[in-house]
This record gives structure tokens, C-alpha cells and sequence, in this order.
């Protein structure tokens, strides 16, 4: 019998009583779905910025190397996406645009369309996710219904840039991925 | 392994271990006021609750519905018995790629299996990517906390170790400069990474996907530059539908760190053009704790370590202390079920407060199982000094003459017995205790007086 069989079979043997599976009910409240969006990402350590602003945020920290996903900030950028994710490695930073977000806990949705490489929105030093302000949603529940059963080789809910706590509890924002994300509620 | 033992070293530094209780106490707190701030909070952990009963009814199912869904998605699933197994089939993936070099993040599994030195002795070197788990791998420590590995450690101590190991300022414990430096260092690692591996904390039957949550992302910059991604996933990690993420990504990093979500959460559903995903889905004891049905439950787990935060054992006795894989009040619930010999006192190192039971998301009645292996413990080992005194106890209690009795022969026996008796090694619980003062009169006494 091969380990597969075995555990299967291992699991099988053991009587268990039938549970249920429970229905999830609705959560979704009432109110600014944008304000409630921005306290969540400030909460994070994101933060909200204009599309006007982009210009001044690249030339106040001397951002060298730039890409943009999104059509209308390519005027910004001054690199296309390359075949292979390590030629990333210097990107200063990468402009996306996002599926939808999460006004309870400011997750936004990307899958491979939105990213080209996987490897882009965290290996770059900083990120910038362009998202649609009727495109939020209250809460998880409802993102995952949003979602649906919509096939993608890699989803990513993205949340805030990189970070740890893991020297005495203190947070250091910029571990491994990117340094800020900056978010162009439109 | 013996727990009290243990604490008793954590204890001789006062100053650290206040410090350690307190910081702990600290990510509680947050837990606290983050999940307050959730209406259905108690709904949600109901719901989990619920969810993973379900789960554990029918794991054969979603297992096999899971395989064949993952499978269709281009993904390879390895099933193994034990961590033998498990490390045997990853070192054959590596060996089949000519890898000699891997970068791993956060997976509490490969712990269990001691996955690391097994690689390390077939010429394998591992890097692992969480800052935490960097830090200790660098001291040759176990991680000491599921979410916190590096939690018992000061930061100078942490600086001390990467001047030696990075070449960092000598003194400098400034963590923004020592994070940075990780940074730099584990970058490297990444670019040059043919092969990552990651732990999983959910697996979607419905789908065949699973999900990894992380807040350095470090789980996604290895996996995204490897040619092949090992993710490692004990079997009872299965939840049936996408929708069920909703609830547990809304309850894991609150319960965990007091954040409304990890900063990353990533669903692998299928390969990149190219490049590969291996599944090992593992048993190594959680059919044996399956089949136990007071012990069920601790299956339940999704691995916050809220239950460690909120424990005053743990927060007073450190991880190491557990000498187990999983530390703290879950760890005491599942350690015995793997090998109840060399973790028979982790049952007893808990107050039986409650609190445990009462922060866990997914609702395991984690301190009633903890007084459930104490019976079984005890039956298995026969009398140890715990029980004797515990015993003498009962006794005093079960016959109300003995106990009016006792009680002012105690009262007496108390104020003349020195020390060394009253806390001798036959009374475990004097250890660490002080008695309170003594009443000059019983209850009965000043009742009989007052209530005439």
C-alpha cells in the first residue's frame, strides 16, 4: 500500500459523527467604503496619494527605474517589463493596477493580469496600486464572492509593503518586499 | 524534556523574563482591541469553529478532492506517512533538479520534521527567509515561537550575531539598520535560489489551490524566483471551499499579531509558464490524533500562537522551555500525541486558567485537553510527585471530617513548618508560589461567630 492509500485509509477507518457545513451569513455593513478603505491602509503603514502627486513622489526620491502596467502612468515609466523576474532587481518602482479592495482591512486583489511577472510587486523597492473607489467592497466575505471560482495560476490579496516585527517587537517597514505601497484611489 | 525544570533556567534572569512576559503581553493586547473592533468577532470564531469540524468529519474527501484539483492545475502532490517520507521526497525533488542551494520560509511543518539538518547532511545548504528564522538559524537555535521565532531574544543579541555573520556595525542594535542588512543579505539568497520552500496555511479543496500569508514577504520572493516552488502542508490544513478563506484570513492575523490581515496572502493555484509547484501533503501523527476524539480538536489549529501570547506559563517560561516543536497551550495538546514519554509534563505546565481556550479563533477547548492528557498522563505513569500531593488533596476534600480536620492542622503546620518542607520537591505547585497569609480564624469559625 502506498502513503497515499495509507492515509486515506487510515482516515477512513476512524468513526466520526457527520458536522455540517454552516452557512456564512452577511457582514456587509453600511457607510464610506473610501474612508473606511484609507483608516484601514494607514493601519498597515500604506498609504493614500493622488495620480497627481506620482510626479513629485518620483522626483523627490530620485526614482530611477520605473514601470507602469497601467496605461494612463506609462508617461511616468521608463522601462518595459522584462522577460526575467530577476531583471526586476533594481526597479525603483513598479505602478499596477488592482482588481478591487477590501474596505475592512485595505486587501486589494491582483492576479498574474495585473502583475506580468509574479515576482513584481514585491521585489520592487516601491509599489504603487491604482484602484477604482467603487471597486471596493466591505469585507472578505464579500471580496471572496467577487472573486468567485475565477481561475488564476496566482492571486495575491496585498495588504501594505513589507514588514516585521521581529527584532523586539519593534516594526521595521521594508523587509523583503517592497519598501512603501502607496495606493491612487480613483 | 522536563518543563518546570526548564522554566526554573528561564526564571534565574529575573529582568529578561519580565521583559518577555510583558512583550508578549503587549501582542495580546493588540489581539484584543483589533478583534473588539469586529461586531461578529464571536460569529466568525463559531463559524471556524464549525468549519474545521466539518473538515476533520471528511478529511479523506477533501483530500482526495483537493489532489484531484490541484492536480488539473498542473501541480504535483506527494503524500507521505511520516517526516521521513516527507523529507525523503523533498530531497529527491532537489536531487532530480541538481540543487544544492534552497531558500525556505516560514513552515512550522519542516520544523516538525527537522527537515533543515536532514537537507544540511545530504550537502543541501537552507536559508531561511523569515527575518525571525534567519536570526535563530544563525544562533542554531529552534525558533521559540510559531509567529515570533525570535521572541526571546534582545536586540543586542541579534546584533551581536549578525556583526559576527554580516559583518554589521559592532553595537549597533538598531533594528531599521539590522532589518536592512537581513534585507541585502537574503537578497542574494533569492536571486541565486533555484528551489523554495514554503509552509501552506490553507489548502482549498474546492480548488486545489493553497494559500500563504506572510507580512515580510519573503514566501513570495523566493517562490517567484525559483524555477520550483516545494510548498510542505500537513494534511488537516484543508479547508472545502474558497469562500471559507473569508472567514479564517479574517481571523488569523487579528488572532495572531493584532493586524486586520497579513500584509501578503498569496493563492498558488498553478504553475508560471515554465516552472514548477510541488505539493507534500503530510500525515506524521494527525491520523493518530484524528483517532483520539478528546483530541481532536487541537487539529482545529491555523497556527496564530494566540494562545501562547494570552498564557501565563509561556509568557513566564519562555518557548524553549516546552522543548517541543509547537511551544505553548496548542503544543501541549499536540506534543504528547506524538510521543507522550518525552512531553509528559507540558499537560501540567498550564494553570488550567481558560485563557488559552478563550483567544483561540478556532475555538479548541485547548485547556480542557490539557486536563484530559493529565489523566491520561497519570494513568500511563502511574504516581509522580504532582499527583502524590495531589492525591493527598483530593482525599482531604472527598471527607468533609478530614478536611475540618486538616484545615487547622494546616493553619498550625503552616506558620511552623520551615520553608524547605512547604516548598520541598514533593509539592510541585510551591515551586514559584508564595502561600497567602493565613487567616487567624477559618471560614466555619468566623461563621459560626458572625451568623449565630
Amino acid at each position: 500500500m502506498n502513503s497515499r492509500e495509507h492515509i486515506l485509509s487510515k482516515i477512513k477507518a476512524i468513526p466520526r459523527d457527520e458536522k455540517p457545513l454552516p452557512k456564512i451569513p452577511d457582514f456587509s455593513f453600511e457607510g464610506d467604503l473610501a474612508e473606511k478603505f484609507t483608516q484601514s491602509i494607514q493601519f498597515n503603514k500604506g498609504e493614500i496619494v493622488g495620480a497627481g502627486d506620482l510626479a513629485g513622489i518620483i522626483a523627490q526620491n530620485k526614482f530611477k527605474k520605473i514601470l507602469s502596467l497601467v496605461s494612463s502612468f506609462e508617461a511616468l515609466a521608463n522601462t518595459e517589463l522584462p522577460a526575467d523576474s530577476h531583471q526586476l532587481k533594481d526597479l525603483d518602482l513598479a505602478i499596477i493596477e488592482g482588481q478591487f479592495g477590501v474596505a475592512e482591512n485595505a486587501a486589494i486583489w491582483l492576479t498574474d493580469e495585473n502583475m506580468g511577472l509574479r515576482a513584481l510587486p514585491f521585489i520592487t523597492e516601491h509599489l504603487v496600486i491604482v484602484l477604482k473607489k467603487n471597486s471596493l467592497v466591505t469585507n472578505m466575505h464579500e471580496a471572496y464572492k467577487k472573486i468567485s471560482l475565477a481561475h488564476s495560476g496566482f492571486g495575491l490579496f496585498i495588504a501594505g509593503p513589507s514588514k516585521t516585527a521581529d527584532i523586539e517587537q519593534s516594526l521595521v517597514i521594508g523587509a523583503h518586499g517592497a519598501k512603501s505601497l502607496r495606493v491612487v484611489l480613483m | 524534556m522536563n518543563h518546570p525544570q526548564e522554566a526554573t533556567e528561564f526564571l534565574k534572569d529575573a529582568a529578561n523574563a519580565k521583559w518577555h512576559d510583558d512583550t508578549l503581553w503587549f501582542v495580546r493586547d493588540k489581539r484584543d482591541k483589533v478583534s473588539k473592533s469586529v461586531p461578529e468577532w464571536e460569529k466568525l470564531r463559531n463559524l471556524a469553529s464549525d468549519i474545521k469540524d466539518n473538515v476533520l468529519a471528511n478529511l479523506e474527501t477533501y483530500l482526495v478532492e483537493f489532489e484531484k484539483n490541484a492536480k488539473a492545475n498542473n501541480i504535483h502532490v506527494h503524500w507521505a506517512k511520516d517526516a521521513a517520507e516527507h523529507n525523503q521526497i523533498v530531497l529527491g525533488i532537489l536531487n532530480e533538479h541538481r540543487c544544492k542551494a534552497i531558500v525556505k520560509s516560514k513552515s512550522i511543518l519542516t520544523e516538525e520534521c527537522h527537515l533543515n539538518p536532514f537537507l544540511e547532511k545530504n550537502g543541501v545548504e537552507v536559508v531561511d527567509t523569515d527575518l525571525g528564522e534567519r536570526i535563530v538559524q544563525f544562533l542554531n537555535q529552534p525558533p521559540s515561537h510559531i509567529v515570533l521565532p525570535a521572541i526571546h531574544l534582545k536586540k543586542m543579541a541579534i546584533s551581536d550575531i549578525f556583526h559576527e555573520k554580516l559583518q554589521t556595525e559592532k553595537g549597533n542594535d538598531d533594528p531599521y539598520y539590522l532589518t536592512q542588512a537581513a534585507r541585502k543579505h537574503l537578497r542574494e539568497k533569492f536571486l541565486a535560489a533555484k528551489v523554495a520552500i514554503t509552509g501552506v496555511n490553507f489548502g482549498v479543496a474546492e480548488t486545489g489551490e493553497f494559500v500563504v500569508c506572510t507580512n515580510e514577504g519573503n514566501a513570495d520572493m523566493g517562490v517567484h524566483l525559483a524555477d520550483v516552488h516545494i510548498a510542505c502542508m500537513g494534511i488537516e490544513k484543508i479547508i472545502p471551499k474558497r469562500e471559507h478563506l473569508g472567514v479564517f484570513l479574517r481571523l488569523l492575523a487579528r488572532s495572531a499579531t493584532g493586524q486586520s490581515i497579513t500584509n501578503y496572502n498569496s493563492h498558488f493555484r498553478s504553475p508560471s509558464p515554465g516552472k514548477e509547484i510541488h505539493i507534500v501533503l503530510v500525515d506524521n501523527g494527525r491520523t493518530e490524533q484524528l483517532a483520539r476524539e478528546k483530541f481532536r480538536n487541537s487539529l482545529k489549529c491555523i497556527r496564530c500562537g494566540a494562545c501562547m501570547n494570552t498564557c501565563p506559563i509561556y509568557r513566564r517560561s519562555g518557548g524553549f522551555s516546552y522543548g517541543s516543536t509547537v511551544p505553548g497551550p496548542i503544543g501541549s495538546i499536540l506534543s504528547p500525541g506524538i510521543d507522550l514519554q518525552k512531553h509528559s509534563s507540558l499537560p501540567f505546565a498550564s494553570t488550567l486558567c481558560g485563557s488559552c481556550s478563550d483567544v483561540c479563533p478556532v475555538k479548541i477547548n485547548i485547556h480542557e485537553q490539557l486536563y484530559e492528557w493529565r489523566q491520561e498522563i497519570t494513568k500511563a505513569q502511574g504516581t509522580n510527585a504532582k499527583s502524590i500531593s495531589m492525591s493527598i488533596a483530593n482525599g482531604i476534600f472527598a471527607v468533609p471530617f478530614a478536611y475540618k480536620l486538616s484545615a487547622s492542622m494546616m493553619r498550625g503546620a503552616l506558620k511552623i513548618l520551615p520553608e524547605s518542607i512547604t516548598y520541598s520537591g514533593l509539592n510541585t505547585w510551591g515551586k514559584q508560589r508564595d502561600l497567602p497569609e493565613l487567616p487567624k480564624e477559618t471560614f466555619k469559625d468566623w461563621y459560626k461567630k458572625n451568623r449565630k
